[in-house]
């Protein structure tokens, strides 16, 4: 059998806001890239979007967050993922989020946070990167 | 611990790691499967197929419910297509099962197509091995639905049930096509739009036009999105496997379906190793990369490499 | 063979394409509509003043809905606020009007708009952070506390809970001894276009439009200075749609909710004079202008010749703008000032009735102090300084103006048919038609500035010059204590008999068919939080799942 290799990637709002344009455009552009999207769509929480990821066996889950609750739920994805054994996921994200609060969720273990007018090439080169911070 | 007694634990991950490895067409799957074999042959299989807007998705969900209701626990495989260009896809189907991501009596696996034809994926065969092996009561196969071309789905599942909507132009088509004789159950989804008694006579008389079977299949009028009569669908799947079982054609239809699997894991080795043979520094693919004005006859080419193979016969 | 002599047209456009840099091939709008390097009196060959324009204050009210316009009156300022506790945001409130706001506009958080109480295990990590949370008229309360609500109008942004804080608003009023009929203000709860657009919908359509003529038919019964419904493009536009789209969607949730309050009884001029509506101002100068006066203009033909409208307030398109909050930019943030004074002026030439003007720094967070003050005296420089308030609709007459203007008529008019043949917006709502319109557009746009076909400064062009990091507003933790501490508080401090009572009369009427203002007022009057009213409602009405298009 000839082996082949398709990134997965989890795309999610989590939390209660449904400004959806940014999540949906990105994940048409990864898959234009090649990948195959699993958009688990609006008002997923922490436990849903780290249950689906690993039932889906995704190699990175990328949040989309509008609300100002994202120092809230990013850290408590996380903490599930650590629960779970499954820190190897990677978790990426986007929205309204200031750069201080970037910052520290990257020390957290985020590994990279794109806020709006990030181009898509941007990300899709992180993605094929295997998803190495820039 | 191996990732086979993992898995037979009870563990999600090693589930999901196991499905990713038939996906990317892992060796390692192969030989997990093969150890899992014996653990194999007690779930149910209900293949869910139809045309792309008939609400396949939508009505899984809804069967999902039903099925936990009842207690039984349920794996859910989704197909959809990837872009021939660029092999991505989106996979649509989990959003619409997202009340049950918390459920730890439901498995949902979404699976792009990545080329494969015939409406499912390469790796779906082996997906539902290790989901009946994990012990799931039920798997549900959602596949592509592009029309008329999802028969690989019958050679797969013990229940087809294929889902049309009223007003659409492919509740004729199907009569058309052929894919009336796969199914097992006709499910008019959509009622709420009005039409579907229409749809539902167009089926019948179709039915009564074709050769007489052992089986009458049912035809059932539900509204997956206003969760109407979805009982009324899942006891019709369950009235054709009582049927299957009690006649001895559920044996017949899975001894076919080794058969199947033999031929289709058969058929892709043969395929990667052609393949191999043309690509690789074997006299054939030599005289190929020679060969600039495509003057070569492959069927003396294929011929060739059959022999090599002690495989004569044919053309 | 005699040769024709050029025309003076023919003339320029020779020397056009003949200078030592050969001119853009084509231009078009931020939406795709084709725009020519110059318009002259040709285009304007068929045109008729009375037919398409007529004066200000007259139908079909091209050039604006009042005989004076802003020589009369200014448009009003109405920026929109709120963040934290409801006491944080009373302070803002009072500042803002020190400042010259003249009508308050409120922010509600996320669980607020939602439908969720502040203590509710969903509300984790969201409460206060994009607007003021309000669990109670005991918030509410807090929220108003010093500010006489006869002598402002407020505009409430909410939708599927609308009703619940148009009660609670109304029920403030009775403490401050004022009858409802004083209070003026709008309230957004335009539910379409949360199905379409933003998602904040909670209910299914049927419900959701139930509770929509309710507040509709109570207004007109009882608030003659209330705008029941906003009806609002803003969000269509920020998800992603052309301005076409915006313009066209908008007046189709309009229609639908004519119909909807004529199909529960009213006569139409007993409620269309107060519809109002909401659209975006974007950064493409001309074809926001051109959107605002076709929009007076097509609504007005709809309201008289298809719906019989005999008031000519009916007729009459009222708006808030917004600046587009999708055109403000990470980099270089300071430049968004430059962007949302262009939007505003857009908003202004193209005769809003009231304006927001965005901060610079809400794309990174809530506004603070300093940035929502220059946000305001963005609007106070374009009003007393530029001169552009001292004629109204300057642009009229202008060749390119009333083709451009025509041209969004048009475009919205092929919506109209389309959207007819599907069956009407709440069928285009099931099948996605909207949605997936939108998510094009969105996709479209995003791809043209990827290729740089479309330059945004600071982004994809002129890079450098990034100034020192602006602060920025944080909510911290503690206003989140606070207020679930003081929810807790109420429950357990009211009468819970009396509470359940309420509900119970609540649901009842929900399963009928009577209006559910009444029984609302009711449960607000008796401290039932807006969580447990919405809890109540979900239990009669369902909850809506979207048909998910890509």
């Amino acid at each position: 059998m000839v082996q082949t290799k398709h990134y997965r990637v989890l795309t999610a709002k989590v939390g209660l806001d449904g400004h959806d344009r940014g999540v949906k455009v990105v994940s048409r552009a990864l898959r234009d890239a090649g990948v195959e999207v699993i958009y688990a769509g609006l008002r997923q929480t922490p436990e849903m979007v780290v249950e689906a990821g690993i039932q889906e066996d995704v190699d990175a889950i990328g949040v989309s967050l509008h609300s100002g609750a994202h120092m809230t739920l990013i850290p408590r994805i996380l903490e599930l993922l650590k629960e779970r054994n499954a820190s190897d996921i990677v978790v990426f994200g986007g929205g309204i989020i200031p750069k201080d609060d970037a910052d520290e969720l990257k020390k957290m273990g985020v590994v990279e946070i794109f806020g709006p007018g990030t181009s898509l090439q941007t990300i899709i080169d992180f993605v094929n990167s295997g998803f190495k911070a820039r | 611990m191996s990732l086979a007694g993992a898995l037979l634990a009870g563990d999600v991950r090693a589930l999901a790691r196991a499905i990713s490895l038939a996906e990317d067409r892992d060796p390692q799957a192969t030989e997990l499967v093969a150890e899992l074999q014996p653990q194999t042959g007690k779930a149910y299989l209900v293949g869910l197929t139809g045309s792309p807007g008939t609400g396949k998705s939508t009505l899984a969900d809804a069967l999902v419910k039903v099925i936990r209701d009842r207690g039984q626990t349920v794996g859910v495989i989704a197909v959809d297509p990837s872009s021939p260009f660029t092999g991505g896809a989106v996979l649509g189907d989990r959003i619409r099962m997202s009340r049950h991501t918390l459920d730890k009596g439901v498995f949902i696996r979404s699976m792009g197509a990545r080329g494969h034809l015939g409406g499912l994926a390469a790796a779906t065969r082996e997906a539902i091995h290790l989901l009946d092996a994990y012990g799931r009561d039920v798997i549900l196969v959602e596949t592509v639905g592009v029309g008329q071309s999802e028969l690989e789905i019958s050679t797969i599942c013990d229940t087809i049930a294929l889902v049309v909507m009223p007003e659409s132009g492919d509740a004729v088509q199907t009569i058309k096509a052929g894919i009336l004789e796969i199914a097992d159950v006709f499910i008019v989804n959509k009622m709420d739009l009005g039409g579907a008694e229409k749809t539902r006579r167009l089926i019948q008389d179709a039915l009564a036009l074709g050769p007489k079977q052992p089986w009458s299949p049912p035809i059932v009028l539900a509204s997956a999105a206003k969760e109407e009569s979805i009982d009324k669908v899942w006891d019709a799947i369950l009235a054709h496997r009582a049927f299957l079982e009690k006649s001895g054609a559920l044996a017949e239809r899975r001894q076919q379906r080794l058969k199947q699997e033999v031929v289709a894991i058969v058929a892709e080795r043969a395929r990667e190793d052609a393949r191999r043979s043309l690509e690789g520094d074997t006299p054939v693919a030599r005289r190929l990369r020679e060969n600039r004005n495509g003057k070569l006859n492959p069927y003396a080419l294929a011929q060739e490499l059959l022999r090599e193979r002690g495989l004569e016969g044919g053309y | 063979m005699a040769v024709r002599r050029k025309t003076a047209y023919e003339e320029w456009a020779t020397r056009y394409r003949a200078g030592k840099r050969a001119p853009k091939e084509s231009a078009t709008t931020i939406s795709g509509v084709p725009i020519e390097p110059l318009y002259t009196p040709e285009d304007l060959a068929d045109w008729n003043y009375n037919e398409k324009l007529g004066f200000p204050g007259e139908f079909p009210y091209t050039r604006g809905v009042y005989p004076s316009m802003y020589r009369g009156q200014l448009w009003t300022i109405r920026q929109f606020a709120g963040y934290g506790t409801a006491a944080e945001t009373n302070r803002r409130y009072k500042f803002l009007l020190s400042q010259g706001q003249a009508g308050l506009s409120v922010a509600f958080d996320m669980p607020t708009l939602m439908g969720y109480d502040s203590d509710d295990a969903l509300s984790q990590g969201e409460v206060g952070h994009c607007g003021v949370a309000i669990d109670s008229l005991e918030d509410m309360e807090t929220l108003f506390d010093g500010i006489r609500l006869d002598e402002i109008t407020t505009s409430m942004t909410i939708n599927s809970p609308a009703a619940i804080l148009y009660a609670m608003y109304i029920a403030v009023g009775e403490k401050e001894g004022l009858s409802a009929s004083q209070l003026g203000g709008t309230l957004q709860n335009d539910i379409l276009k949360e199905y379409i657009a933003q998602k904040e919908y909670i209910f299914p359509p049927e419900p959701s439009m139930r509770l929509v003529v309710d507040t509709i038919v109570f207004a007109a019964r009882n608030m003659p200075r209330w705008n029941a419904v906003s009806i609002s493009g803003y969000h269509i536009r920020e998800a992603g749609s052309t301005a076409i789209q915006e313009l066209a969607f908008t007046l189709a949730d309009g229609m639908a909710y004519v119909e909807a309050s004529i199909k529960a009884g009213l006569k139409v001029d007993e409620f269309a004079p107060r519809l109002s509506f909401f659209f975006d101002s974007h950064i493409d100068f001309f074809e926001e202008i051109a959107k605002f006066r076709a929009a007076r203009r097509l609504w007005a033909r709809l309201m008289r010749e298809k719906y019989g409208a005999k008031d000519p307030k009916s007729w009459m398109l009222r708006f808030h703008t917004q600046t587009a909050g999708v055109s403000l930019t990470r980099q270089q943030v300071e430049n968004n000032i430059s962007r949302t004074a262009y939007e505003a002026m857009a908003a202004v030439l193209g005769g809003t009735n009231s304006l927001h003007t965005n901060s610079m720094d809400e794309v990174l967070a809530l506004p603070t102090e300093r940035a929502a003050q220059i946000a305001l005296r963005t609007q106070q420089v374009l009003a007393h300084e530029t001169g552009v308030a001292n004629t109204i609709d300057p642009l009229a007459g202008s060749y390119f103006i009333e083709r451009l203007t025509d041209e969004m008529e048009r475009g919205a008019q092929q919506y109209f048919d389309q959207i007819d043949e599907q069956g009407g917006v709440l069928r285009c709502i099931e099948n996605g038609f909207f949605q997936r319109e939108i998510a094009d557009a969105a996709f479209e746009f995003e791809r043209k500035l990827e290729a740089n076909e479309r330059i945004i400064v600071g982004v994809n062009a002129y890079q450098e010059g990034e100034g020192a990091p602006v602060p920025t507003l944080r909510i911290g933790p503690e206003t989140e204590a606070a207020q679930v501490s003081r929810v807790k508080a109420l429950k357990a401090r009211r009468d819970n008999t009396s509470v359940h009572n309420r509900l119970d009369e609540l649901k009842t009427v929900a399963r009928g068919t009577d209006n559910l203002m009444p029984p609302l007022l009711n449960c607000v009057r008796a401290y039932v939080t807006e969580g447990e009213i919405m809890a109540a409602l979900k239990e009669v009405f369902g909850v809506y799942r979207e048909p998910i298009l890509f």
